[in-house]
């Protein structure tokens, strides 16, 4: 099985309470470590274990190729996903201001139909636009299936995917035949989250994602990381959707701390009239 | 004719509350509106959305729409929204919503502004305000196309109240599938059985963390029966398999704000203050007194909660 898996530089997720804005009301990361989107690295994760068995890591049985649209600063990144198992990269030159989801979409249709990969896998949404609509749309582009809100992943003989969509108190089971789309959400990276063709159905994969080791990580320097023009996939480069300013939210104060559960309850009855 | 096309959000062919948060925006955009009912049991269904001051409510009732299927549906909003002319597109921002919209917005070439919490027209420009960066930025957004595609934020919209009148009902035909259809092949529900109120409609989340470990049911259900409350839990509580998946609030969960929110052994991580900080009020229950949730409290207890929570059920009972 060939996987694309579209990925996006990010500031640092687990200090995002730290933004500030600019002068011109943009929202300034500054001071923010740049990384993966979690919900990509589940999805290369997601990707890696598709095409391999599970008790035999080393053996690669498919090719799992990541692309980005970002300058060349991603292509750290990019380096080390291919560390991690990716077995090729690609990057396509573009900035943040001069894209939009739709237009990435359009971009990754374009390497879609270069790359022919049999499987489209994204985090359901990136981290910081929260805008969970590229994948949806390239599958409307390439008229592909889509399966969104993935926990749960089962390859029926790398000819169709059986899937759990975690739905608002319920999962939809679903099986789309590829090729196809599919956006993972962090339950993907659970131990028996995602079976490929070969893998046992009793294999336990270690929680969350994997990490590379040195001599993979030295090893990966060698392996293709190609650069792309966006005009090179994409043939027209207008933006249907225009970000102006950020505010910030209204800050939410720290309110008082109790002395006990009684003065707790009082308060709730008298004060805030919630019980 | 120029206005708004709300996609109503139908489960077992009844309304779900998120339709009315959908209605809320195409009443504040003030253009005219129309309500699409389109599901197996869509004209029964239509009933419930007559008294809303819609136009018409558009009803495509099929069998085949029984099971949810983007690549079915999809198709057959994008025709009426096209052939009715309507320049605006709003569903709600539920899983439905989400995995909709942007596939009917790229059929219609039209952009798309996603989980909004704020519209703002102003000189006929129409500005589109959405949570970001995990609920820390608010991003305001324009779009360039003239239809629009957008879906609104369930907890910042609160469902509109009938206001009587009865629009008309008008079956209208489905489109054909798309290709992609015949690739999917909807196998099953898997439903979380559940007593409580739903997560995003109740007024009361009581919601807890990892530190409850095996007793998470047995400490939180007799507090959330007695507070009439849904069940909530933080991501590391549904991870370590202490809550069922369904429960979790935060980013990849439910994006909840009750009236009260009672966060019960929370740390209070970025992504689970991001699904939650919208709520009224705020209680944290945790022994570590610097636990980040207490910045976001109303009201902070620092308390084991396997003391405070058997006193807290003793004292709203007494």
């Amino acid at each position: 099985m060939k996987i694309l898996v579209a990925v996006k530089r990010v500031a640092d997720p687990d200090n995002l309470n730290k933004i500030k804005l600019s002068a011109q009301g943009k929202v300034d990361t500054t001071g923010l470590e740049p990384k993966p989107s979690p919900y990509d690295d589940y999805a290369l994760e997601t990707a890696l274990r598709l095409t391999e068995n599970g008790t035999n890591t080393k053996a690669r049985l498919g090719e799992v190729v990541v692309v980005t649209f970002a300058p060349k600063d991603a292509e750290q990144m990019l380096r080390a996903m291919l560390g991690t198992g990716a077995d090729r990269a690609i990057r396509v030159d573009a900035t943040d201001d001069a894209l939009d989801g739709d237009l990435v979409a359009r971009g990754l249709k374009g390497i879609v139909e270069k790359e022919k990969p049999d499987l489209v896998l994204l985090g359901y949404q990136q981290a910081e636009s929260e805008s969970n609509e590229v994948g949806q749309m390239l599958a409307e582009y390439l008229g592909w299936p889509q399966a969104t809100f993935v926990g749960h992943i089962q390859s029926e003989d790398d000819k169709a995917l059986l899937v759990g969509r975690e739905i608002e108190g319920a999962t939809a089971q679903v099986r789309v035949t590829l090729p196809a789309v599919v956006t993972v959400l962090d339950k993907i990276v659970k131990p028996k989250s995602v079976q490929s063709k070969p893998t046992p159905a009793t294999h336990a994969y270690p929680e969350g994602v994997r990490f590379a080791a040195l001599m993979a990580i030295m090893a990966a320097k060698k392996k293709p990381l190609a650069e792309l023009k966006l005009a090179d996939v994409a043939a027209d480069a207008t933006l249907k959707v225009k970000y102006g300013a950020a505010e910030l939210p209204p800050k939410r104060a720290a309110g008082v701390k109790v002395k006990d559960v009684k003065e707790l309850v009082a308060k709730l009855k008298t004060e805030a009239k919630v019980v | 004719m120029a206005g708004t096309l709300v996609v109503a959000e139908l489960s077992e062919g009844k309304v779900r509350k998120s339709t009315f948060s959908a209605i809320a925006f195409a009443k504040q955009v003030g253009a005219p509106f129309a309500v699409l009912s389109l599901g197996a049991g869509a004209s029964e269904a239509a009933k419930d959305l007559v008294a809303f001051g819609a136009q018409k409510v558009l009803t495509v009732d099929d069998p085949s729409f029984k099971d949810y299927v983007c690549e079915r549906v999809a198709p057959t909003v994008a025709k009426i929204a096209k052939d009715g002319g309507w320049d605006t597109v709003v569903l709600p921002a539920s899983t439905f919503g989400k995995d909709l919209a942007p596939r009917v917005a790229a059929k219609l070439g039209a952009g798309y502004a996603p989980d909004i919490n704020l519209v703002k027209v102003e000189g006929g420009a129409r500005r589109y305000r959405r949570p970001t960066y995990a609920g820390n930025a608010f991003s305001w957004l324009e779009i360039a196309t003239p239809v629009h595609v957008v879906s609104v934020r369930q907890t910042e919209f609160p469902a509109a109240e009938p206001s009587g009148g009865a629009s008309p009902i008008e079956a209208v035909p489905r489109a054909p599938d798309d290709a992609a259809a015949a690739r999917v092949q909807f196998v099953k529900l898997e439903v979380g059985k559940s007593e409580r109120p739903d997560l995003g409609e109740a007024r009361v989340v009581v919601s807890g963390g990892r530190s409850l470990k095996e007793q998470f049911k047995q400490v939180l259900e007799p507090l959330a029966d007695a507070l009439g409350a849904a069940l909530g839990a933080s991501r590391a509580a549904c991870d370590a398999g202490y809550a069922p998946p369904e429960l979790q609030v935060g980013q990849t969960g439910r994006t909840v704000a009750p009236q009260l929110y009672v966060a019960v052994g929370i740390s209070g991580a970025i992504q689970h203050i991001a699904g939650m900080k919208g709520s009224k009020v705020i209680v944290a229950i945790n022994k570590d007194p610097e636990a980040p949730i207490f910045q976001i409290a109303d009201y902070g207890l620092v308390q084991d909660l396997f003391v405070a929570v058997p006193e807290l059920l003793k004292e709203l009972k007494g």
